[in-house]
């Protein structure tokens, strides 16, 4: 072939993509579910609610093409991963199906419209802290033969992947009350000028006991984080959180109402990067490389011949239909 | 407490069971995702304030019906990964890019005009708005195309090698994979049905206002228009169940075979079993009614025709007879009556009575949900057909399933039914409340919150809005 790198990096790198896309994009759809109940009911909750219903369906879909990838670019990491943390992945699809519902049920019957709040918030807890806890089961490691599962099924409840589930529900309300600082005014957005602060400071601490706690998982993560020259590089990771994270404080206090969203989404940016770190080379830590996992040749290029010219074309619409709500909801929607 | 089950049985109840309820919203939703680009655009071309109104009424239904397809669909696309595991590992290299294909074309295709055609009318005008709502349309009928592609690729794999490692891997051409033998066949009938099944819920809430008010315009128009749909798509649809049988029987004979109930080979012409008990352990139908040779008139075009019978193949090679037989009488019987529904209108409108003809209003109302009963139907034929194999003829469904506990399993079923039951039983409440309201003029949009006066918000409150009816 005139032109063949190694396209199981390149799938490896487009399927981190879609799911740091999901992770951010649905990540504030999900925070404001999880801080709904801060909200006052009324005017503050239809202001939240109506800042994402456009968009959270695209935001989503992220996950569908995360698992889909996942599933045609290595078949084999995705027949581990899913059985191994079963209960997870049916919990957080069962929540995601409440808080999708949601959106539209609450509108429609006022009378129990507390009831659809509750699934709401209850949904994307139950689905963020499954995301959270499924993260953390992978970082520590899954029991692997023949290439398929050999564990039990309750093997991934361990106190660092609830730690990991608690860290990403922080996360996520921290990248929702940041998001409705930029799309609210008014009593609404002093609301979310003050949650943004308290979960930011959570937000540090959580990502200094996951930091933490990480490398003393596996003797690789030490080495990929710690080794010489390597070191050089990857120091710079818990530097740049640190420099953002001053940055977002002060935004926060100057009243920004932008700033404070992009570095928050900075800090993600940052923790999947680290996390990329420790990972790389492998899917299943220490067990399966991207390579052991990867589908044939053919069956990825098919795929990039596609993804390349499909994936500038989603993010040019979905683009467009920000633009499209661009603004303030207000209190009377989108004007 | 679940110790005694077999998880293979679990997963297969578990999968049926999502699949069966996610294909209800889907099978809608195609549907009205056209009629809804074709309300408007006849809108856009005529100005006719009627159009609008009903495009505006029934967007608010769509919102409803595909928020439960979305949430039932992403469900079952980690199901492969959680309950078929294996299935995954060795068939993801082949349909794992299809399913990747129908995300990138379809899904965000949906998801990114969606959001506009539900609340983006008055930001960006009516042109552009129809657009986005022919794209939600379009997002649907792609959507429908790559799934059934898989479907039929595991019904009649085609254009694939195995592996060292057991895997199903491409060998040749993708448009082989792609492009499999019963995979035509089964789009043409699957997107019928869903225009079938949208023509009967639409004809049947025309008739319902109908029956209470029948100078109502807006009823008027809905039902006329679901009745030329269900008068010209039935027949369509008969022929084409015909021809996807022919197609079956090349492929797949013993799950014709099944669905006729032929359990010993018929060398001189096969009777049509219209009705009668299949029982797999006798191998044979009891208290059947059959017509003589006509099966074989209808699946080789010549009375005398041999065919062959179950007994013919190994028998842990049947399919679950019974199941088949029945599922597929469902179907086909189902299918008659839609035509009659069609024929019975077309004579309406010839003696002039379509909208005062209350028999054939209420002949509509009982046929309303009859769509979603068939559809079902006919994919319990296809899919408990093609047992027990998951890739037809290469993997054994006994040989797909995860490696996981029956307590696992039978928990998440069992919370799979609790769950649905409750939700989507809610949605399908309000969806009725929304179609108990007659359309008025000057129908809202469902961005338009009545209660504020300049609001934009997602949905109204029906209470608020239905208040002004008797
Ligand atoms: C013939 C059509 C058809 C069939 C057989 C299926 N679906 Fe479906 N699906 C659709 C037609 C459709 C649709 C009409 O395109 C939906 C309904 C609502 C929507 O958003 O798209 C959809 C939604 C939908 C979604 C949500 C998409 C989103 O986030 O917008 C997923 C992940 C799936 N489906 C996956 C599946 C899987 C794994 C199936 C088989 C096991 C399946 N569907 C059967
Ligand atoms: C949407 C309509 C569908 C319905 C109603 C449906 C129905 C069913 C049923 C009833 C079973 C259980 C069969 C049995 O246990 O005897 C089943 C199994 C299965 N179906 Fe489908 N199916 C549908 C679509 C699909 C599609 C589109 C796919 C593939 C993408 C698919 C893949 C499977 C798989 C993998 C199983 C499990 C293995 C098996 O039991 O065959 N199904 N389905
Ligand atoms: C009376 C006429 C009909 C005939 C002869 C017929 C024939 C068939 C056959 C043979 C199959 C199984 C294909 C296979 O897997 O081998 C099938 C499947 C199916 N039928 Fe029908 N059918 C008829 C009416 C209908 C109607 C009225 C609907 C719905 C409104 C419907 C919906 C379906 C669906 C959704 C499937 C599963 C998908 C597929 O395999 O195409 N059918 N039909």
């Amino acid at each position: 072939m005139w032109f063949d790198p190694d396209l199981t990096i390149i799938w490896a790198a487009i399927i981190a993509f879609a799911i740091f896309a999901y992770v951010v994009m649905d990540g504030f759809d999900l925070g404001i579910g999880i801080l709904f109940p801060f909200f006052d009911v009324g005017e503050e909750r239809d202001q939240a609610m109506n800042s994402i219903a456009p968009v959270w369906d695209g935001n989503e879909t992220w996950l569908v093409l995360g698992g889909g990838g996942l599933l045609a670019a290595f078949p084999v990491a995705y027949g581990i991963i899913l059985p191994a943390t079963y209960p997870l992945m049916i919990a957080m699809l069962l929540g995601l199906v409440f808080r999708g519902v949601a959106f539209e049920f609450r509108w429609r019957d006022p009378s129990h419209r507390p009831l659809w709040d509750a699934a709401f918030t209850m949904g994307s807890l139950v689905a963020t802290l499954a995301q959270g806890i499924t993260l953390g089961a992978l970082l520590q490691g899954i029991e692997v033969s023949n290439d398929a599962y050999a564990g039990g099924w309750l093997d991934w409840l361990s106190p660092f992947s609830l730690l990991t589930g608690v860290s990403l529900i922080i996360g996520y309300a921290l990248l929702g009350a940041t998001w409705l600082i930029w799309k609210t005014e008014g009593r609404a957005q002093e609301h979310a000028f003050r949650l943004s602060f308290r979960f930011g400071i959570a937000m540090l601490v959580a990502v200094a006991a996951v930091s933490a706690a990480t490398p003393f998982l596996h003797y690789q993560y030490w080495r990929s984080w710690f080794a010489l020259p390597g070191v050089f590089l990857t120091a710079q990771v818990p530097l740049l959180v640190l420099i953002s994270a001053f940055l977002f404080f002060r935004c926060l206090r100057r009243r920004a109402e932008r700033a404070p969203f992009l570095l928050a989404l900075m800090l993600f940016l940052l923790g999947f990067a680290g996390l990329a770190i420790s990972m790389y080379p492998y899917v299943v830590p220490d067990q399966i490389t991207i390579w052991d996992a990867a589908a044939p040749h053919d069956s990825q290029l098919f795929m990039l011949v596609g993804t390349a010219v499909i994936i500038p074309v989603i993010i040019a619409y979905t683009v467009w239909a920000y633009w499209v709500f661009r603004g303030k909801v207000g209190t009377h929607g989108y004007h | 407490m679940f110790d005694g089950l077999d998880p293979v049985i679990l997963a297969r109840a578990q999968f049926a069971f999502t699949v069966s309820f996610h294909f209800i919203f889907p099978s809608f939703s195609i549907g009205l995702a056209s009629y809804l680009a074709v309300l408007e655009g006849l809108w856009l071309r005529t100005g006719k304030q009627v159009y609008l109104d009903l495009f505006q009424y029934w967007l608010k239904i769509f919102a409803i019906a595909f928020g439960m397809g979305v949430v039932s669909g992403i469900v079952m696309s980690y199901e492969f990964g959680t309950n078929w595991s294996v299935f995954s590992t060795k068939a993801g290299p082949v349909i794992g890019p299809l399913m990747a294909y129908e995300v990138l074309t379809a899904f965000f295709l949906e998801a990114g005009f969606l959001g506009v055609m539900l609340f983006g009318r008055s930001k960006v005008g009516p042109r552009l708005h129809y657009v986005a709502t022919c794209m939600v349309a379009l997002g649907t009928l792609i959507s429908a195309t790559w799934i059934i592609s898989v479907n039929s690729w595991m019904q009649t794999p085609t254009g694939f090698a195995i592996n060292a490692k057991g895997q199903f891997v491409p060998a040749g051409s993708w448009l082989t994979i792609i492009f499999n033998p019963s995979f035509p066949f089964r789009l043409v009938h699957t997107v019928i049905a869903s225009y079938l099944t949208t023509s009967l819920v639409v004809g049947a809430v025309g008739a319902w206002h109908l029956l209470r008010k029948r100078e109502d315009l807006h009823a008027r128009k809905m039902f006329s228009m679901a009745m030329w749909m269900a008068a010209i798509v039935a027949p369509i649809q008969i022929f084409a169940g015909d021809m996807h049988g022919l197609n079956t029987l090349e492929h797949q004979t013993p799950k014709v075979l099944a669905m006729e109930g032929h359990y010993e080979a018929s060398p001189k012409g096969a009777p049509l079993i219209l009705f009668g008990f299949p029982s797999n352990a006798e191998g044979r139908v009891n208290y059947k009614v059959e017509v003589p040779k006509l099966s074989s008139l209808i699946l080789r075009h010549d009375l005398n025709a041999p065919l062959p019978g179950l007994k013919d193949y190994p028998r842990d090679r049947w399919p679950p007879v019974p199941i088949v037989f029945w599922s597929f009488r469902i179907m086909v019987g189902l299918g008659f009556a839609m035509l009659g529904l069609g024929l019975v209108s077309l004579l309406a409108r010839v003696r002039k009575r379509l909208y005062d003809w209350t028999l054939l209003h209420r002949f509509a109302i009982v046929m309303g949900p009859t769509g979603f009963v068939a559809v079902i139907a006919g994919w319990v034929t296809t899919e408990v057909g093609r047992q027990p194999y998951t890739v037809y003829g290469h993997l054994l469904t006994a040989q797909s399933h995860s490696p996981l506990a029956a307590p696992a399993v039978a928990a998440s079923l069992l919370a799979f039914i609790l769950v649905y039951f409750f939700v989507f039983g809610a949605g399908v409440f309000y969806i009725f409340r929304l179609m108990a309201r007659t359309p008025v003029v000057g129908e809202s949009e469902p961005t338009h919150d009545p209660a504020r006066a300049a609001g934009i918000t997602p949905a109204p409150a029906i209470d608020a809005e239905s208040g002004g009816r008797g």
